[in-house]
């Protein structure tokens, strides 16, 4: 008895300290909520972490065709868009490996910008900065040829399907808001856990961006069809710590390639296949 | 427990009887007095820990991205819904480990030669699944067993391979816990039963097994909460638990709060079953206390 009166009394204390942290949170959150304003990025001396080096980071396994060939020299489209950009801006640039779980965490940052097919929303511009979309990106889905979804042409012949995909994607709010299948997604750490799934037999489809999904088809998933893409059009983004500058640089240089042609260039070179790929009707 | 009453009973270890009713008073006021220190000390030591949180300098930072009363409060029913896979995921599974748990502790106690192949698969059986990592049978199981292609092993729901590992890997755990706990009872105690004229499956039965397990139910609960957070790998194979709920949510609105969400759920959840441990623990403690005396 006394056992559990002292152990309330800790417990109470302790709620009323997090209550008091908590009571804090709310003006603190109004005080940062809004980055920075426009003002305009000098290219000539940027804002970074690493003098003459520009630090970008990407999760591990990244996946072809957004980046080939290993983390010294990476190609691929987000692989060379981030050649580019650093090249633009007359800097080298470093490689480093971030988890998408962790691209999102308080603190400072070991890279001054992560691409890594991250879909710009308005929830996560909330806690962090992103650059101007750099990709528009569809939402394809993945079949086996024996899959009893692989001739759908619309989304209601998705409806009984078991889905799945991998976690964090914007792929599952796909899967619940537009598709709404009658059993509930199935979620997987990564890419490589929703394509065993898949190939055991637990999924009918498997659920992820269209680039991705032409990919595993020709790549890694043997008699396997993208049985079609739905146009949601996600803006693609590299996340920066909320008020850095050094995104404004970005931007610019985005645009200098978005005029000249050379970020059409680069996704035509990469990102090409998918344009085959059939459109999902509602 | 022990923590405040200890010193006085380790004093007086024979009975109460001496010192009679003064003991008890004296000991009332004791915790009462420790009551207000461990108070006061908790108060202290938990204010200390805030004050360095909130003067350090990412604080707002972290309490925002953690602890915004706004994200918890939006989390909390997708994951508090969530976790009741969790909850279906350890009573189902701890049904089957206790069960499994004992067969394989009786098969390894099982005497007499010709045993000795069921006590050699019971000792490799604790070997392979104590040692193998949870999520690597996980794996085996939910993507390896579908995989297969069987009539009908191979057509079972995830949630459904997921218990079959927890239970592979905890009936391992708790084989040894009540291995332990039958090791503990002296063989004076099966000589005894026996030469009453009982069988060898009845010493055991009636004899062994009744105070053995009562020994080890503070273990046995040991292990039942480290199942109940274990559930939380089950989501590898898919299906969303209140873990996965909670990473879901992080990665939607960038914020962590409903990972704070998913532990408050374990925590309140474990604690109720580690206080009833502390209780059968000390009414053990007590009953043994008052055997010896009589």
């Amino acid at each position: 008895m006394k056992q559990l009166v002292r152990t309330g009394i800790a417990v109470i204390s302790v709620v009323l300290v997090l209550a008091a942290c908590a009571e804090e949170d709310p003006a603190a959150s109004a005080a940062g909520g809004s980055g920075s304003e426009e003002p305009s990025c000098d290219v000539s001396s940027p804002p970074l972490l690493e003098d003459g080096v520009l630090t970008v980071a990407t999760d591990r396994p990244a996946y072809p065709p957004w980046f080939e060939g290993s983390p010294k020299n990476y190609s691929g489209f987000e692989g060379e868009l981030a050649s580019e950009i650093a090249n633009r801006m007359n800097l080298d640039i470093k490689w480093v490996v971030e988890p998408f779980n962790k691209s999102y965490a308080p603190g400072d940052k070991d890279y001054d910008f992560d691409i890594n097919q991250i879909s710009i929303t308005p929830e996560r511009e909330q806690a962090v900065d992103f650059s101007d979309g750099y990709f528009n990106d569809n939402q394809g889905v993945l079949a086996l040829q024996d899959s009893p979804i692989v001739d759908a042409t619309t989304l209601a012949d998705l409806k009984e399907a078991r889905l799945g995909t991998q976690v964090g994607t914007t792929s599952l709010q796909f899967i619940d808001d537009v598709i709404q299948p009658s059993t509930d997604a199935k979620v997987y750490d990564t890419t490589n856990d929703v394509k065993s799934a898949l190939e055991s037999g637990q999924l009918d489809g498997l659920v992820t961006d269209v680039v991705t999904t032409v990919y595993l088809r020709d790549f890694e998933i043997d008699n396997s069809v993208v049985v079609g893409q739905y146009p949601t059009e996600e803006p693609f983004g590299m996340i920066f710590e909320q008020g850095n500058p050094l995104r404004l640089c970005v931007n610019q240089v985005l645009d200098e390639m978005k005029d000249d042609g050379s970020l059409q260039a680069l996704q035509e070179e990469w990102l090409q296949d998918y344009l085959g790929v059939p459109t999902l009707t509602d | 427990m022990s923590i405040t009453s200890g010193p006085s009973r380790d004093l007086d270890p024979v009975g109460a009887g001496s010192t009679g009713p003064r003991s008890g008073r004296g000991s009332r006021m004791l915790g009462r007095r420790a009551v207000l220190v461990s108070t006061a000390s908790t108060v202290v030591f938990f204010a200390v820990i805030a004050g360095a949180i909130a003067l350090a300098p990412g604080s707002r930072l972290v309490g925002e991205r953690f602890f915004s009363w706004t994200h918890i409060e939006r989390a909390a029913p997708e994951v508090a819904e969530a976790f009741l896979l969790n909850i279906r995921m350890f009573v189902t599974a701890e049904i089957f480990i206790l069960v499994l748990g004992l067969l394989i502790a009786v098969t390894r106690g099982l005497p007499g030669p010709v045993f000795f192949p069921l006590r050699a698969l019971a000792v490799v059986y604790t070997d392979i699944f104590r040692g193998v990592p949870l999520i690597l049978v996980l794996y085996l199981i939910g993507f390896g067993v579908p995989g297969l292609g069987l009539q009908y092993f191979s057509s079972r729901s995830d949630v459904t391979y997921g218990i079959v590992a927890l239970v592979l890997v905890y009936s391992a755990y708790v084989a040894e816990v009540y291995r332990a706990g039958i090791d503990s009872i002296h063989d004076s105690q099966i000589s005894a039963a026996r030469s009453l004229g009982l069988s060898r499956w009845q010493s055991l039965r009636f004899v062994v097994l009744p105070q053995a397990i009562r020994r080890v139910i503070p273990p046995l609960l040991n292990d039942f909460i480290g199942l109940q957070k274990d559930t939380a790998l089950v989501s590898v194979l898919g299906s969303i638990e209140a873990a996965r709920a909670a990473q879901i949510y992080g990665a939607e609105q960038f914020n962590y709060a409903s990972y704070v969400v998913a532990a408050a759920l374990f925590v309140i959840i474990t604690i109720p079953l580690a206080r009833f441990t502390d209780h059968l623990i000390e009414r053990d403690r007590r009953r043994r206390a008052a055997g010896s005396v009589a």
